[in-house]
This record gives structure tokens, C-alpha cells and sequence, in this order.
């Protein structure tokens, strides 16, 4: 008798589905781990070579996140106009490492930290950072594009 | 100590956020960076409740500077903000830095008073 429903998913068939695609995470699930942890040492390093009182200017994190997100536009310019280079490079750096090295959470709470103490330093550090973030990453990926770019015009 | 806790703390936070992001863009197909500010907020939250807590070092190095700091990112949302900026989706752009900052100020702020509640 020929099999009523042959292209039933037995459950056999959904674990080794899901087998496979543990085999294709897996991967990048230990670069970023790695990378975060990489990221997040720097950051540390930064943070006690730069400490800051609750009413001063966080400049530490300010500068790790300012500095992650120019390397962050640089580094997608880099994975989208120049060559791709290996699969594992882009959860590595961008999201691991540099995830791991640039914070939201920090900033969070040293903004309510600061604000408690001194209100115009902590406004200033409330805008300050998603602005200079902002013309970091723009900055980053426009140098980068625009020297990729040029390099390809020109003859070698 | 500290640095080996942290990166304890750093090693589970980094791989979380893909995994969040994955799922948040598996089930909304948005624009909007929906699964990057999850992440900053709740990690808002939780860093709130441990600034907020008498917690000792270890704790902070393990949950606060490593879970919490790699979990969360800056670099992603500056980012994002600047696609949104570039492919023309200006207002969406500046909500998307606006809420981010708000929902995180304000998750960050209950952690804190909540940490303080429960402290006593």
C-alpha cells in the first residue's frame, strides 16, 4: 500500500532539522561569544583607566561608544563595499566584539546617576552621546565607502 | 576575579542579544529596529536593579559590567539609527533614538527604585 501522506515530517525529520541548524548557530554563536567577551574586557580596561564620580561626565563609556560606533560604520562600509571576507567576521567583530565594547545600559544609568547629581552635566551626557554616536557611525562608514571607492577608480 | 566573571557574564550576553534579535525579527518584519531596543531596555532594567542593590563586586562584574554591557549595545543602535537616516526613514530615524533613550531611561529608573523598595 503506497504511504497516504509521503510528505509527512516525521520526528525523526524535525530533529535532525533541528540538529542542522544548531550545527549552522553554533558557529556564530561562539564568535560573538568571544567577541563580546574580547569587547567587553577592553571596555573594563578603559572604564577603570578613566574613572568618573557620579556628578561628572561619564567620558569613559562616553568615549567606548563613541569609538565603537566609528569602527562600527567602518566596519559595515568595509563588509559592504570592499570584499565580503569569511562568514564568521561580521557576528565576530560587529556584533561580539563591538557589541561587547560599546554599552546602552551604562549609559542609562550613569545618565540617572549624573542627572541626580549634577542636572546640566547629566543633560549634557543625555544628548551628548547619541549625537556624537550618531556622527561617529556616519563618519565612520562615509571615510570608508568614499576611500573604497576612490582606490577602484583609480589604476593600478 | 573580577575580570573572569565579567567575561563569564560578557560570554552569555554577547550570544543572547543575536538570539533576541533573531526572534523579534522572525516574528515582526519591521523597519523598525524592534529587536535591538528590547535588548538596551531590558538590559536597562536589570542594570538598574544591580546598581540599585548593596550587591558585592562579583555580582556587579558578572551581571552589571559583563551580562549587562555585552547584552546591551550602542554601536548596533547607532548604527540602525543611521540606516533608518540614510534610507530615507527620517521620522522613524529619530523615533527609534528618541524611544530608545526614553524606554531605557525609564527601565533604568525602575530597576533603580525598585532595587531601592526592595532594599528597604
Amino acid at each position: 500500500m503506497p504511504d497516504p501522506n509521503p510528505s509527512a515530517v516525521t520526528g525523526d525529520d524535525l530533529r535532525a532539522t533541528r540538529r542542522a541548524r544548531w550545527r549552522q548557530v553554533l558557529p556564530v554563536l561562539g564568535a560573538i561569544s568571544v567577541g563580546g567577551v574580547l569587547g567587553s574586557l577592553s571596555r573594563y580596561g578603559v572604564s577603570v583607566a578613566m574613572p568618573h564620580e557620579p556628578r561628572d561626565f561619564a567620558w569613559a563609556t562616553f568615549g567606548v561608544n563613541v569609538i565603537g560606533c566609528l569602527l562600527m560604520g567602518v566596519l559595515m562600509a568595509l563588509l559592504e563595499y570592499a570584499r565580503p571576507g569569511h562568514p564568521l567576521l561580521r557576528p565576530f567583530l560587529g556584533i561580539g566584539v563591538l557589541g561587547g565594547f560599546t554599552t546602552f545600559s551604562t549609559y542609562v544609568v550613569d545618565t540617572l546617576r549624573t542627572s541626580a547629581e549634577a542636572p546640566g552635566t547629566g543633560l549634557a551626557y543625555l544628548l551628548g552621546t547619541p549625537l556624537a554616536a550618531l556622527v561617529a557611525v556616519w563618519i565612520g562608514a562615509t571615510l570608508t565607502r568614499t576611500t573604497i571607492l576612490r582606490r577602484r577608480r583609480e589604476p593600478t | 576575579m573580577t575580570v573572569l566573571l565579567l567575561a563569564v557574564g560578557a560570554a552569555i550576553g554577547a550570544p543572547l542579544r543575536y538570539l533576541v534579535d533573531q526572534l523579534v525579527r522572525t516574528r515582526h518584519d519591521s523597519v523598525f529596529p524592534w529587536g535591538t531596543f528590547a535588548v538596551n531596555v531590558t538590559g536597562s532594567f536589570i542594570l538598574g536593579l544591580v546598581a540599585g542593590l548593596p550587591a558585592p563586586t562579583g555580582v556587579t562584574a558578572l551581571i552589571g559590567v559583563g551580562f549587562c554591557g555585552a547584552f546591551t549595545t550602542y554601536s548596533t543602535f547607532g548604527y540602525e539609527t543611521l540606516r533608518l537616516l540614510q534610507d530615507g526613514a527620517r521620522l522613524y530615524a529619530v523615533l527609534n533614538a528618541a524611544a530608545s533613550v526614553a524606554a531605557g531611561l525609564g527601565a533604568g529608573s525602575i530597576g533603580l527604585t525598585l532595587a531601592r523598595a526592595l532594599h528597604g
